[in-house]
């Protein structure tokens, strides 16, 4: 039974800058290593330039400068024909007017294999995404999810150094979502796949990545395991791209070895110091870090502007003297209504120090 | 496998270039033959018979020697043959020898003529030469290509385009071809504009010649003639604001009303496709000609005397009003459709009345679109040649002068080249209007979402006069075909009416001889060969026009504007115009092919190739790019992309651009009379020549068969077309 493995390679960028015209930067000297048979993320707003970067790897855009390996090899001036990548479209890009059979062996007839060889391993590719028997069937009889499958069959059976995947979900409805970044998820892990996957979603990118690189005005923000990225953000742009977070300015008033302990108005909470010293930061709070007592007590007094009930949680607009911030508690049971006063703390664990504002 | 594509050393396409090059120099005979298809050369003396020798064989005669240097640019590609394409010798050794090569080739061919060197400078420089050479042949284009795309390889494997060959000589492919066959002959023709009659070139001759009054006067002011160019300027601005405000009528009428006959409408648009421009001018003859139906019926009436009023601008305008109004109805179908509903929709829920929103919002955004018909009628009104020479009479425009400059007793072709010049600044001025200003100006931009709503109907106030308006129009339509079909049938019109098929028999009389069928009928000659060439021209029409809309569409390289502007031009190029270019340019060498068939092919390929360019403009925009992308990130180059992906999915535009380029090739008539010759004569030229003659009833039963033969042909097409189900969109597409 023929069957489809990994030939998987690292990626390398030094350097890369993509220009449109003279002037416009999609993407602004980036360099970037991608290690063979990981899963990673280009996450950013629209037009951060995660495409175009995924682009340049496919061999769809040509660096302007720098220069882009693929294993050992320098592809930089290599037309996507020669690179050994294949890439997964946002529309899937199934060509209409072939069968689900013919789209999948498309690129084999050009890869040298002879007739039966490129049979036996477009079935396996068919087989290894769940759609066995759908052979014969044109893109059009299939459902998106399906179309999905066969898309990514058609990338797969090449065993290609690297596969790209562009917003592979967009597509597709909320629930089939979950289920298709999984299976991707599988058959990365399973064939030990290098993958560079193109998403804005963050919860999807926390979901299925080996790493994350966020991406902000063609530069990258930050690179790192989503956990680093969920609970050690390098900034606010970070931080409040990936999941939600109240940016408060607070004060640090010493630092103790690894410990800094930060003061906002008459309350203070000690957290990793994370290299900061003395003077202004910020810290950075997911809104289910925040803890809310009713009355005074040991925190920042504020009063719940706004209460909104969302069935599985609470979410809470709170103003205080430094501003206002997002809350959301689990207590659905006992709420605080528009106009309580309340106090808020924060969590033990959580929180993360981050630079001032810029004046 | 993929990775070592770049690395591998054998290049077949350049091998088949290399090959091809020789094969033209050493075995193909390098000069013009006669008849070469039927391959009678073969035996006739070749290849030591000068007339049939190839170029590698004169030379090792001794003649010919100014076509030996060519000699180190076919060779100097063997000696890189091992190379890598990545290597910069490879690129530095291909590029040079073929641009020598080329540019060699091209040299000599305008170089030296029919009398020695063509340039007294050249006889200067190398001293009068004996020889001569005559228009080049298949040898000579065999190696010419072969020189232009080693250097497209040459160009690719510098990197040009990520070093892809297919495209980079698809680009030089269609620029060669485009410079030779359209700014060549321009050039050459206003080249003449500048040849006094005694055939020496003056700038001071010019002006007084392109000033004459017979081209500025103003005469008929003062109750005398004025010149052609300004009537044909006042005409063609008449008939484009006649044929804007009727298309305009017609369009609101189909989308705006609740009209029940709304197919019978959608047909008048199929109207102008198939009927040969001058056919409408004899139908208008037979209404209010001297003897004409109208004409006399009034005269008896009223008692007054016929006159022969319709013969001038009158005639032309109603003629050509009648001939354009559907393709002005078809330009603003897409324009009225283009007013998104929603936006009348916003207006009518912000308290707009259905008058206040067509004034405020519905003609304000279709007025680019109005302007772009005027000019359509415009350009079509100036270039039109039919209806002027059928109904002219004294009133002289710039395409008929053209005309009888060429083939009249003045034979002058410097004046009709300084005419040409004229027309081509009038409708270049137009096209290139119509492009650059107001291609940036619509509104009518589909954005590819659903737009739910509908468009409103139109204020009760402007509604009836429209209706009026546009049935009217149809019912004279109507009349006007019913004319030509009835006039094919009389005996002699005005004269005797009664009813024979002797015009048909005349002019399709099949007999049963003893050696089988024969075809006595007058017209079959003319229609077999309009058949014949109207058929070799389609596909190669839809070729090119459908590889440069793929240029257009999906590549992007430098100099891509000026591209597209090239290609376009020659819709903006008159018949005439390009019929005076060709016989100027294409009578003497280096290229000789005045007289041929090969001619009025070339002639239909590149009148008609815009036709197949938006064609396959129009039908690639809606193949979504990731198509292509996805076909080369799965390892196929772009030829393959082209041939597998993008070719299978544009049957139906290629379908479409083969009939069109057919049947426009088949109603052409005003670049094709200066082109027939007594060998090939092409139906509409031997249908106006009835005309002069004043066998009226040949002329029309000959153009009522024409139009059912196009009728067939166009009906075919929407017969295939309906039935292929490709092209079609998958759900997905939809999501964003």
């Amino acid at each position: 039974m023929t069957q489809i493995h990994s030939k998987a390679a690292s990626v390398r960028f030094e350097n890369v800058s993509k220009l449109y015209g003279r002037t416009v930067r999609a993407v602004d000297n980036i360099s970037l290593e991608i290690a063979a048979g990981s899963l990673v993320t280009l996450l950013g707003p629209s037009g951060c330039g995660k495409t175009t970067t995924l682009r340049m790897i496919a061999g769809l855009e040509m660096a302007t400068e720098g220069r882009i390996f693929i294993g050992d090899r320098d592809v930089t001036k290599l037309p996507a024909t020669d690179r050994d990548v294949s890439m997964v479209f946002q529309s899937y890009a199934l060509f209409p007017h072939m069968t689900v059979l013919e789209n999948v062996s498309y690129g084999l007839k050009f890869s040298g294999f002879d007739k039966t060889e490129t049979k036996a391993r477009a079935m396996a590719g068919l087989e290894l995404v769940g759609l066995a028997g759908y052979g014969n069937r044109l893109p059009s009889e299939l459902s998106g999810g399906q179309q999905q499958r066969v898309a990514v069959a058609r990338a797969l059976v090449l065993e290609p150094q690297v596969l790209l995947f562009d917003e592979p979900l967009s597509n597709l409805d909320a629930k089939l979502r979950r289920q298709v970044r999984e299976e991707i998820r599988d058959i990365q892990q399973t064939l030990g796949l290098t993958v560079v996957y193109v998403t804005h979603d963050q919860e999807e990118a926390l979901a299925v990545s080996d790493e994350i690189v966020v991406m902000r005005n063609a530069a990258i923000a930050q690179k790192g395991t989503p956990r680093e990225l969920y609970e050690a953000p390098a900034d606010a742009f970070v931080a409040d791209f990936i999941g939600e977070a109240n940016l408060i300015p607070v004060e640090i008033a010493a630092v103790e070895g690894d410990t800094a302990t930060v003061r906002i108005a008459d309350y203070t909470h000690r957290l990793p110091a994370r290299g900061f010293s003395r003077g202004p930061a910020r810290l950075a709070v997911r809104p289910s870090r925040m803890r809310l007592v009713a009355g005074a007590g040991d925190g920042v007094a504020a009063v719940i502007a706004k209460a909104t009930y969302v069935g599985s949680r609470m979410e809470y607009t709170v103003t205080a003297a430094f501003g206002t911030v997002f809350a959301v508690l689990d207590d659905v049971v006992t709420p605080f209504r528009e106009g309580d006063a309340v106090t808020i703390s924060f969590a033990a664990s959580g929180p993360v120090l981050i630079p001032a504002a810029q004046p | 496998m993929r990775t070592t594509s770049l690395e591998r050393t054998t290049h077949p396409v350049l091998i088949f270039w290399i090959v091809a090059g020789w094969v033209g120099f050493a075995l193909l005979p390098w000069y013009g033959v006669e008849d070469f298809l039927t391959f009678e050369w073969l035996l006739d003396g070749w290849p030591l018979e000068a007339d049939y020798a190839p170029a590698a064989v004169l030379i090792a005669k001794g003649q010919k020697l100014w076509l030996a240097p060519m000699l180190v640019a076919l060779a100097a590609p063997l000696f890189v043959l091992n190379r890598r394409k990545s290597d910069p010798v490879f690129a530095r050794v291909l590029i040079a020898a073929g641009a020598f090569g080329f540019a060699w080739l091209i040299g000599q061919g305008l170089g030296i003529g029919l009398r020695g060197f063509t340039a007294d400078w050249l006889a200067a420089l190398f001293g009068p030469l004996e020889d001569r050479q005559f228009g080049m042949g298949y040898g000579a284009l065999v190696t010419a290509s072969a020189f232009l795309f080693l250097l497209t390889q040459g160009i690719a494997a510098r990197g040009a385009i990520n070093g892809d060959v297919f495209v980079t000589s698809a680009i030089g492919g269609v620029i060669a071809v485009v410079a030779i066959f359209v700014f060549f002959p321009i050039a050459k023709m206003l080249q003449n504009a500048f040849i006094t009659k005694d055939g020496s070139y003056s700038i001071l001759g010019f002006f007084p010649r392109f000033m004459d009054p017979r081209i500025w006067g103003i005469g008929c002011l003062e109750g005398g003639r004025c010149g052609a160019a300004w009537n044909s300027l006042v005409l063609a601005v008449l008939v484009g604001v006649l044929t804007t405000l009727l298309g305009l009528a017609f369009a609101l009428v189909l989308t705006r009303s609740g009209f029940r006959q709304k197919r019978l409408l959608r047909a008048l648009t199929v109207l102008p496709i198939i009927t040969p421009p001058f056919v409408i001018g004899l139908a208008i003859i037979l209404l209010f000609g001297l003897s004409g139906t109208v004409t006399t019926t009034v005269a008896t009436v009223l008692g007054i005397e016929p006159t022969r009023w319709v013969y001038g601008m009158a005639g032309v305008a109603i003629a050509q009003v009648l001939a354009f109004t559907p393709i002005a109805f078809l330009v603003l179908i897409g324009v009225v459709e283009g007013v998104s509903p929603s936006m009348e929709e916003a207006a009518q829920t912000l308290r707009a009345n259905r008058w206040q929103t067509f004034c405020t919002v519905t003609w304000p955004l279709m007025r680019p679109g109005l302007a772009n018909a005027f000019l359509l009628g415009f350009i079509e009104s100036m270039a039109d040649f039919g209806n002027p020479l059928v109904l002219g009479g004294n009133f002289d425009v710039l395409s008929t002068e053209i005309f009888f400059a060429i083939v009249g007793a003045q034979h002058d072709p410097g004046r009709a080249a300084i005419l040409a010049m004229v027309l081509l600044v009038f409708t270049l001025g137009a096209f290139y209007l119509q492009r650059f200003w107001l291609g940036r100006k619509s509104y009518t931009t589909v954005t590819g979402k659903g737009d739910a709503g509908v468009h409103p109907a139109m204020p009760r106030g402007l509604a009836w006069p429209v209706y009026a308006t546009v049935v009217a129009w149809t019912a004279f339509t109507l009349v006007v075909y019913g004319m030509i079909l009835y006039g094919s049938v009389v005996q002699l019109w005005g004269v005797d009416n009664t009813l024979t098929f002797k015009h048909y028999l005349t002019a399709f009389r099949i007999d049963w001889g003893e050696s089988g069928l024969r075809w006595t009928g007058s017209a079959w000659d003319s229609f077999w060969t309009t058949i014949m060439i109207a058929t070799a021209a389609a596909p190669l029409t839809a070729a090119i026009g459908l590889i440069t809309a793929y240029l257009l569409t999906r590549q992007d390289f430098a100099g891509k504007r000026a591209f597209e502007f090239g290609t376009m031009l020659s819709f903006a190029i008159p018949g005439t115009v390009i019929g005076v270019a060709y016989i100027l340019a294409f009578n003497v060498p280096p290229v000789e092919i005045t007289g041929t068939g090969l001619i009025l092919v070339v002639s239909f390929i590149f009148r008609n190739m815009p036709v197949g360019v938006r064609a396959g403009i129009a039908s690639m925009s809606q193949l979504d790019r990731s198509l292509d992308e996805s076909s080369l990130t799965l390892g196929a180059n772009s030829w393959q992309t082209f041939r597998a992906v993008i070719l299978p999915l544009l049957r139906p535009a290629i379908l479409a651009a083969l009939v069109y380029s057919f049947v426009r090739a088949m109603t052409a008539i005003s670049a094709v009379i200066f082109l027939v010759s007594a060998k090939y004569d092409m139906a509409t030229s031997y249908i106006i020549g009835r005309v002069e003659n004043n066998d009226y009833g040949l002329a029309i039963a000959y153009s009522t068969a024409l139009i059912f033969v196009m009728l067939a042909a166009v009906g075919l097409l929407q017969l295939l077309v309906g039935r292929t189900q490709i092209g079609r969109r998958t759900a997905h597409a939809e999501g964003h």
